[in-house]
């Protein structure tokens, strides 16, 4: 075979592996929307805020929730110290603290 | 006479044998052509997914939260507060809501502690997230002591483990009742975290918003779009994360595409003169450069969307969760429901292929033009 059909097979093959992505996607969706799937109703309850992402400060674990004062909560000149502070960030400002 | 079918393909035919010929150099190319566009798929991919999981748990979030600051700091909230607030004209319902953090000093983890009134969980019977079971090793029916202010620690029995499927909700929970939250912290009576209040009609939000700070000044009311807005900014391009990984990424892909077209080795003008001289056109050289540049960045994009799209969804992004971690002894095994935005994946390509094939064929463009022996000479 030469070597060109080789190479259009394969980035052929590539491609359809690529746009099945979309359709695995869709079909994922679909199963996460089933009830054996979705969250339990305790859960749904209590009407929850943040994702549980980082659970090293509060700042980062309920980071809608927090006051923007709490990652330097330690001492008058204390910095945010903990690593996922750096990644999540506060709350977007808004007219409240 | 040669269709432009067959010659493409011969033309194909050549650039491959001619990439063989580098085969080290074009590896090393590749390989790492790929991981950069992995790095950034995989981002889309993740970033994609936690808008839609953020999406999903805020449909549940209550419409307002209103908590109240002492000093700049969340301070625990009257009872009165809330019969003041259920009195404004607008509002449906208040829920004062018992939660706050635990610290467990036998593995440093920390925990969301909720009270619930709901029938899930019982006095002395708690429900718990699997990733609080995991750090304590910890199965359905068995006891959980937990240190209280008191003297005695809080014997509390694990009734249910939440199923690993919403770690990514709780994987730090550990629901109780009111009573035991209450002896578990030591928690004043008649005082609360903060206040989930429904309000009827979601346009009068803000006004419902604006009317509480006015009653209460020490209030802060959040709105759920408020909340909204904190996980768009949060997984936003402008986000921690999120820049600097494309920072680093993008840096990458510059320094690399700018070694691209800065110049072709000695070699490789040689080539095209050899090329020219045996009768090769201008034409032929740059087909024959863009060929080498597709036979190169198309495997690259598709194996590294390929790959991105297994890391994410298929191994929840273990390159991603150490810089998530951070110090949590508690981290979520989540596994996300793929998302793939296909405007994004265009654009990823426009953005790395097209540079990258314009860049392979820029400095050949140059050389091509040149007098053969010009181009073999210099």
């Amino acid at each position: 075979m030469r070597s060109s059909s080789r190479f259009l097979m394969t980035i052929l093959m590539g491609v359809s592996v690529v746009t099945l992505l979309p359709l695995h996607a869709e079909y994922r969706q679909r199963m996460s929307l089933h009830p054996e799937n979705r969250p339990p109703q305790a859960l749904a309850a209590l009407k929850l805020t943040d994702l549980c992402l980082a659970t090293e400060a509060r700042h980062t674990r309920h980071p809608s929730l927090a006051d923007r004062h709490s990652p330097f909560q330690e001492h008058p000149a204390a910095l945010d110290f903990f690593p996922s502070g750096s990644l999540i960030l506060p709350h977007a400002p808004t007219h409240t603290p | 006479m040669i269709t432009t079918r067959e010659r493409h393909r011969n033309i194909l035919d050549f650039a491959l044998s001619s990439l063989g010929r580098r085969a080290g150099r074009n590896l090393s190319l590749l390989t790492m052509y790929c991981l950069l566009i992995f790095v950034l798929a995989s981002l889309l991919f993740f970033v994609s997914a936690l808008k839609r999981e953020a999406a999903r748990l805020l449909e549940d979030a209550p419409d307002l939260v209103v908590q109240r600051l002492v000093a700049g700091r969340q301070d625990l909230i009257p009872e009165n507060y809330g019969a003041g607030i259920a009195a404004i004209r607008g509002v449906a319902h208040v829920e004062p809501r018992l939660w706050g953090y635990y610290f467990d000093s036998w593995n440093g983890a920390n925990y969301t502690v909720i009270a619930s009134d709901k029938p899930t969980v019982k006095d002395g019977i708690a429900a718990i997230g699997s990733g609080v079971a995991r750090s304590r090793k910890i199965h359905a029916g068995e006891l959980f002591p937990l240190r209280s202010p008191g003297t005695e620690p809080l014997l509390l029995e694990v009734g249910a483990i939440f199923p690993g499927t919403s770690d990514l909700m709780a994987a730090d929970l550990i629901i109780l009742t009111p009573s035991d939250f209450h002896t578990l912290f030591n928690f004043p009576q008649g005082k609360f975290t903060d206040l989930a209040v429904t309000v009827t009609n979601r346009k009068e939000l803000p006004m419902v918003a604006a009317k509480i700070a006015a009653l209460y000044a020490d209030s802060r009311p959040i709105l759920k779009s408020e909340i909204q807005r904190t996980y768009q900014s949060i997984f936003d391009w402008r986000g921690g994360m999120i820049l600097l990984v494309l920072l680093s990424a993008v840096l990458s892909f510059i320094i690399f595409a700018w070694d691209r077209a800065t110049g072709l080795s000695a070699e490789e003008r040689k080539e095209i003169g050899i090329l020219k001289s045996i009768g090769w056109d201008t034409s032929d050289v740059l087909l024959l450069k863009f060929w080498e540049g597709c036979a190169i960045s198309l495997p690259a994009f598709l194996c590294g969307v390929i790959a991105a799209y297994c890391h994410v969804f298929f191994f929840s992004a273990p390159f991603f969760s150490p810089v998530l971690k951070g110090w949590s002894i508690l981290y979520p095994q989540f596994q996300l429901v793929p998302v793939v935005d296909i405007s994004q994946l265009l654009v990823l390509f426009f953005f790395t292929v097209v540079p990258y094939i314009t860049a392979t064929i820029i400095p050949n463009w140059r050389t091509a033009t040149m007098d053969p022996d010009a181009a073999m000479r210099s």
